[in-house]
């Protein structure tokens, strides 16, 4: 599989905030060969603790992502970014701010989902591709996938949306929180002015913590560590959410946890009008899939926009999978998901080839 | 005629729809006739069915399939979005057959609906003679884990079709590989109509 690494600098991305970000930059990899045709493009849109690294080794989604697999590396050009307001090698809050010479922490301007994919446009204009053979994602991914089809619908063959919503609900909008007042409430956090000295990292483990909680189902839970001691005073499942919650501390940024869960949270496509109407007209083959166990993004959220979708007869396809592990099941549990996909994207792709 | 599968009734179907149209499948299993008619007449397909490894089937073969209840998806599409929506065996087992039909006219121009025939002189033949529940080729099941909940011949189709104002356009009677066009009622297994609102206007919700 050829990888590459790599980053682009643009002169200035303009926010639904009304600010301006100049300069700004975007971290990103791409897996296997863009065609002449320039139509077997492919974005993958990650997840909020996600970052550019999705295929090859430890990559978030290399289950998905490779030589064979659901998007095949050896038939499409596959392409991820680091969202704005991350902490991985795209500008947020932890970069510095030009004016100053400081990092922006608190200061840094709030960002949407929408402006993620309006960078993640000027991205792919840069590379010369003029419109996706599909725009991929779960959960906040599946957030910004919606976003490409209702912004950019002229720039997506297709949309696979995976285990998301059109908007937070108040449950979703109440874990990220208390994920936040974790942070804030830690000392070290000092207002979001920690670059360079102690990081809170107690808060931002415990917020990671009940986020792994979110994640997981009962039943999963259950089967992987019941009531299981890990020592004489420690359940099993208290010693793998304090190691993924520290293991987090490492490599994610707590202003960028702040800013890209507000992102989250104020994501809503119903603002912009009623369902239906924002997908009038649309020529996009849409693919939804959610998971029977998933409670953080249940089905009912997906099917809110598939019937949408099919209130204006749009090209859509939509499954329940039959799953046990929860939010988590879009990574972990994809043999079922790879067959739907593989299918999916091979018909879009025959259909864009007879329709160019 | 086309060999669909090994499906009569898809054979029948795939015959009826006219290229390049835009067709609903209610119940359409593993997506068979949409990949048949995607690949053949260049239609324009979406499909209904409930059994989510159906659906994962159908969405892998390339077919734009929604996992639900045809009986309440059907309510969801807009007025004649469609040319053809398409029921194939599946009339017999659903809940409130009338309202299946009247939304299928609403949101389409033709109906496509494919039974077995339960006045077939073999269902009348068990029925006489054993005096239970008749269980033959086309019905197989014992009465208590039958799918099938209603039960129609080709007469009582007929009847409702009149009583509704409907018109038949096409009517395909089959046993075997052979139509049947003397008595159909009696010798017919599959019976294939295909109906518009005629006359009326627009069916409503």
């Amino acid at each position: 599989m050829v990888t590459e690494v790599a980053s682009c600098t643009f002169d200035r991305l303009e926010l639904d905030s009304g600010a301006t970000l100049a300069p700004v930059e975007v971290a990103y990899e791409t897996y296997g060969e863009l065609n002449a045709a320039r139509s077997n493009a492919i974005l993958i849109v990650h997840a909020f603790s996600g970052d550019a690294h999705a295929a090859g080794e430890g990559g978030w989604w290399s289950s998905m992502i490779g030589p064979g697999k659901a998007f095949d590396t050896n038939k499409y050009f596959v392409l991820c970014s680091n969202v704005l307001g991350g902490c991985r090698g795209t500008t947020g809050p932890g970069s510095l701010n030009p004016e100053t010479g400081c990092p922006w922490a608190m200061s840094f301007p709030q960002v949407t989902i929408a402006d993620m994919v309006r960078l993640q446009r000027m991205l792919i204009d840069h590379l010369g591709i003029g419109k996706l053979l599909t725009v991929s994602g779960g959960s906040m991914g599946g957030m910004q996938a919606l976003e490409w089809a209702v912004s950019y619908p002229e720039r997506v063959a297709s949309a696979i949306p995976i285990a998301t919503t059109a908007r937070h609900s108040a449950q979703q909008i109440a874990f990220n929180e208390v994920g936040r007042q974790a942070i804030m409430a830690d000392p070290d956090w000092n207002n979001g002015d920690y670059y360079g000295g102690r990081l809170p990292g107690r808060g931002l483990a415990v917020a990671r913590m009940v986020g792994h909680i979110t994640y997981m189902s009962d039943e999963s839970m259950r089967e992987k560590f019941g009531r299981k001691l890990r020592t004489p005073d420690q359940f099993e499942v208290e010693s793998y959410l304090k190691y993924r919650g520290y293991k987090f501390v490492d490599r994610f940024d707590a202003n960028s946890y702040i800013y890209i869960t507000r992102a989250m949270d104020t994501f809503d496509l119903t603002q912009r009008g009623a369902l239906p109407t924002l997908f009038e007209s649309n020529e996009a083959r849409f693919l939804l899939i959610s998971f029977t166990s998933d409670w953080l993004y249940p089905p009912y959220q997906s099917l809110e926009i598939v019937k949408a979708l099919r209130g204006r007869n749009c090209d859509v396809a939509y499954c329940n999978l039959d799953a046990r592990y929860g939010h988590d099941s879009f990574l972990v549990e994809v043999e079922q998901q790879t067959e739907v996909v593989r299918g999916f994207l091979a018909s879009t792709f025959r259909e864009a080839a007879a329709n160019a | 005629m086309a060999n669909v599968y090994g499906r009569r009734d898809f054979a029948i179907i795939g015959d009826l729809i006219k290229p390049k149209t835009r067709v609903l499948d209610l119940g359409c299993g593993e997506g068979e006739l949409l990949a048949w008619l995607k690949e053949n007449k260049q239609v324009d397909g979406r499909g209904v069915e409930m059994e989510g490894a159906r659906v994962q089937k159908a969405i892998a073969r390339g077919a734009s399939v929604y996992q639900g209840d045809l009986e309440s998806a059907v309510e969801d599409y807009p007025d004649q979005a469609f040319d053809y929506v398409v029921l194939s065996q599946t009339l017999q087992e659903t809940r409130y057959p009338l309202a299946v039909l009247r939304g299928m006219l609403r949101v389409s121009k033709r109906a496509i609906v494919a039974f077995p025939n339960f006045g077939h002189y073999s269902v009348r033949l068990a029925w006489l003679l054993s005096g239970r529940a008749p269980r033959t080729d086309r019905f197989p099941y014992d009465w208590y884990d039958s799918p099938n909940i209603h039960f129609l011949s080709v007469l009582d189709f007929e009847a409702l079709a009149q009583q509704q104002g409907w018109k038949v356009e096409r009517r395909i009677c089959v046993a075997g590989d052979r139509q049947v066009t003397w008595l159909p009622n009696l010798m017919a297994e599959i019976a294939v109509f295909e109906v518009s609102a005629g006359g009326n206007a627009l069916v409503q919700r």
